[in-house]
């Protein structure tokens, strides 16, 4: 790329706009600070959606969450856990308040935050197009996604090719910041090396060693990347494979995977599923009595696996979770984030909403940092090693995958006597810092493409 | 080479979701039959048909009473659509039939999203149907998905016995063979029509309530159920009950055989066997020349 060009286009540009905004000034007859983002747009050429996406008094942030098909639940927590903190920056809250950089409110840089949503019925090309129509025609300065790896790839991928950073929120496969990394493409939820490495130690010592398991996999990039992570936990303390079972996304019957993994001779069921196929599949397991021949695990357990299948099916099993409300406990911004999205949506939000929630705050940081919308020092910023404070402690990405370092929730189903409200489904059984769960840079697979790398 | 156990099991399976795909197709092919339409809306009737049982089932406990209300909810639901919409579009265009009913599935859909949200329901089989069943050791089965098999039955029996031995199933199946005429013939096909939508609607919504205790009840779910219900219909011949139920049963064991042995190919079977019966017989397996 002939970025000298660019940049004496991009001056020229400057300073037209300063001319256009010293005029607006002067018009009104006021001085206000409204030229001041002029100042910084002058020091850096155009790139992507920057500048022409914080020339007006708002810059745009794309949602791209599946609204329909078998995660729709889930997407529409992440949508709402997005428009919450949409909110909170640009109206101010509590959370916001004690993030030194955004602790002024009014959006980010002075910019209200306008936000747009769009269906990407849990498949990549429908997402593609929804979010170039956002990066095209709402000149989108972020977007935030997913509730499907697949998705969450294609989406990274878009932002690395139009220069617009992707904050994917709920997207479990390693590939998202493994093989598949962008300089674009951050991801802050532990992903399924991570959250397996802190499931396996619980489980080990729970349900003993040298077992053999079956897996139910979900036959797409999460799944896959799921039931590897799995596999290597689990080989430390001697587990074997009795069964992979291969399921495509949105299976109704599951009977001939249940068939196999009951006559698998397993004494452990992996079942990886998620969102309502999760739901089908344990119903099908119960129904073909595998609970009852078998013990049963969902290593990462749906975000509305509690309310869907309830204390009856969920008491005792353990799993996973990128985020739980009862990390409210340990987090105090946690608390304040439950109470404000219960406050406006009467229940208490999933790890969907959380991820999209977190992402974005963490992204309004690295701007109000950087002191710029500019993309690559935004990803500067990002890549700082910054803790910031959140609703899931201090947390922050690291520079060579972008995967955020993020605390993993063991939990464990509680029995219906045990849960002291409606939605308390869970006990945290341990809360393991992130620190301790990364997988080791060389294993991942990542080669960071460069910033101008299409 | 999966073993015979496994194949014998996912014949059953095949089995047991045919039955209930022969329902929703049947429904969905006298509609078309009759009033000249397709009937887009389908997959969201199923979907109503598994929500009333969930409602009611939470009140009763009661899975006959949960048959009853499925079929009940969808008799309203039909009347009310059929007066007060859709009989309007019956001298439209089929593309303007096609889009009415199309947004009607949308609304329907995004109606029991926004009063239940999109988690998942619950719905149990009922306590008579807990259990396993053992297949002579050479394999097991769900209690409820056999009888569910029952239940689908029956349904598809009275259905029969509608369409083939009362005056209005004649009726109905004259006006399949040509609505011109029975019109003429001085038969209410106003009348005829209501009824004839209010069935095919009954059909799927009990399809619905019977699949409920196997599934996720998500406002999405009939959506996979009314494409397959279609390719059902395409293969089975175009208003012909027979073979709603020849092509359900074929498509579900389909469906559930070529899961065992590689799922990546159990969709794409339907859609290549439904390419080989338009290509050889395009008026599909029951289907008569002429008909619409």
């Amino acid at each position: 790329m002939n970025t000298s060009v660019i940049r004496k286009e991009s001056a020229i540009f400057t300073r037209r706009g300063v001319v256009k905004a010293g005029l607006g000034v002067g018009a009104a007859g006021l001085l206000t600070p409204i030229g001041a983002p002029w100042v910084w747009a002058k020091d850096y050429p155009s790139m992507g959606t920057y500048p022409a996406g914080v020339q007006g008094k708002s810059v745009f942030a794309a949602g791209l969450f599946p609204l329909t098909g078998p995660y729709a639940a889930m997407g529409h927590d992440e949508q709402r856990g997005f428009e919450l903190v949409v909110e909170h920056l640009n109206n101010g809250s509590k959370v916001t308040e004690a993030v030194p950089s955004l602790k002024k409110g009014g959006g980010v840089l002075g910019k209200k935050i306008e936000a747009g949503v769009a269906d990407t019925e849990t498949k990549p090309n429908p997402a593609v197009q929804a979010a170039t129509r956002f990066i095209t025609e709402n000149k989108a300065m972020v977007m935030t996604s997913s509730v499907s790896s697949a998705v969450a790839v294609a989406l990274d991928e878009l932002g690395q090719r139009k220069k617009v950073i992707s904050m994917a929120a709920t997207t479990a496969s390693n590939a998202t910041t493994g093989k598949n990394c962008e300089r674009f493409g951050f991801r802050l939820m532990g992903d399924n090396y991570m959250l397996c490495q802190a499931l396996a130690p619980v489980l080990a010592k729970q349900l003993g060693h040298n077992l053999k398991a079956a897996y139910l996999v979900p036959d797409y990039t999460f799944g896959t990347s799921l039931y590897n992570s799995l596999t290597a936990a689990f080989k430390k303390y001697g587990w074997t494979v009795a069964t992979e079972q291969l399921a495509p996304l949105g299976t109704t019957d599951f009977t001939s995977y249940l068939l196999d993994i009951a006559n698998s001779g397993a004494d452990v069921m992996f079942n990886e599923t998620a969102g309502a196929d999760s739901v089908t599949s344990t119903k099908q397991a119960i129904q073909f009595g595998i609970m009852k021949k078998m013990k049963y695990v969902l290593p990462l357990f749906s975000g509305f696996a509690g309310k869907e299948l309830g204390p009856e099916v969920l008491e005792g099993l353990y799993g996973t979770e990128p985020w739980w409300w009862g990390e409210e406990e340990t987090f105090p911004l946690a608390k304040y984030f439950v109470a404000d999205f219960e406050k406006k949506y009467n229940y208490k939000p999933r790890f969907p909403a959380a991820n999209a929630y977190n992402s974005i705050i963490m992204w309004a940081d690295a701007v109000e940092r950087a002191g710029t919308f500019y993309p690559p020092e935004v990803i500067k910023a990002l890549e700082s090693g910054y803790k910031v404070d959140t609703i899931a402690g201090k947390v922050w990405f690291r520079a060579a995958d972008h995967q955020g370092v993020y605390p993993v929730p063991v939990l464990q189903g509680k029995s219906k006597a045990e849960m002291k409200g409606p939605e308390d489904f869970f006990k945290t059984v341990e809360l393991v810092p992130g620190e301790q769960l990364m997988e080791p840079i060389d294993q991942t697979g990542c080669h960071m493409p460069a910033v101008d790398a299409a | 080479m999966p073993s015979t156990p496994l194949l014998l099991s996912q014949a059953f399976s095949g089995f047991a979701f045919g039955t209930l795909l022969a329902l929703m197709s049947s429904g969905l092919t006298i509609i078309f039959g009759t009033l000249g339409f397709v009937n887009f809306a389908h997959g969201a009737m199923f979907m109503l048909g598994a929500y009333a049982a969930f409602v009611v089932l939470v009140e009763t406990h009661s899975f006959i009473a949960a048959l009853l209300a499925g079929a009940a909810v969808l008799l309203v639901v039909s009347v009310v659509l059929e007066r007060g919409l859709l009989r309007f579009f019956y001298a439209r265009p089929p593309e303007d039939q096609l889009l009415v009913t199309f947004g009607l599935s949308v609304m329907l859909i995004e109606g029991v999203r926004f009063f239940f949200g999109s988690d998942s329901q619950r719905v149990s089989p009922p306590p008579w149907g807990e259990g396993i069943v053992n297949f002579w050791g050479l394999f097991y089965y769900p209690l409820y998905r056999v009888e569910a098999i029952g239940i689908a039955a029956a349904f598809l029996l009275a259905l029969y016995l509608l369409l083939y031995h009362t005056s209005l199933g004649l009726m109905v199946r004259a006006g399949i063979e040509d609505r011109l005429m029975v019109g003429l013939l001085g038969i209410d096909v106003r009348r005829m029509f209501l009824i004839v939508f209010a069935v095919g609607a009954i059909a799927a919504g009990v399809a619905g309530v019977i699949f409920a205790p196997f599934s996720a009840v998500i406002p999405d779910m009939g959506t996979p159920f009314l494409v397959q219900a279609f390719v059902v219909v395409v293969i089975g011949g175009l208003g012909s009950f027979g073979g709603a139920v020849v092509g359900g049963l074929l498509v579900g064991e389909l469906l559930s055989l070529t899961t065992a042995f590689d799922p990546a190919y159990s969709q794409a079977s339907i859609y290549a066997v439904m390419t080989l019966v338009l290509v050889l017989r395009p008026r599909g397996l029951f289907g008569k020349v002429g008909r619409i």
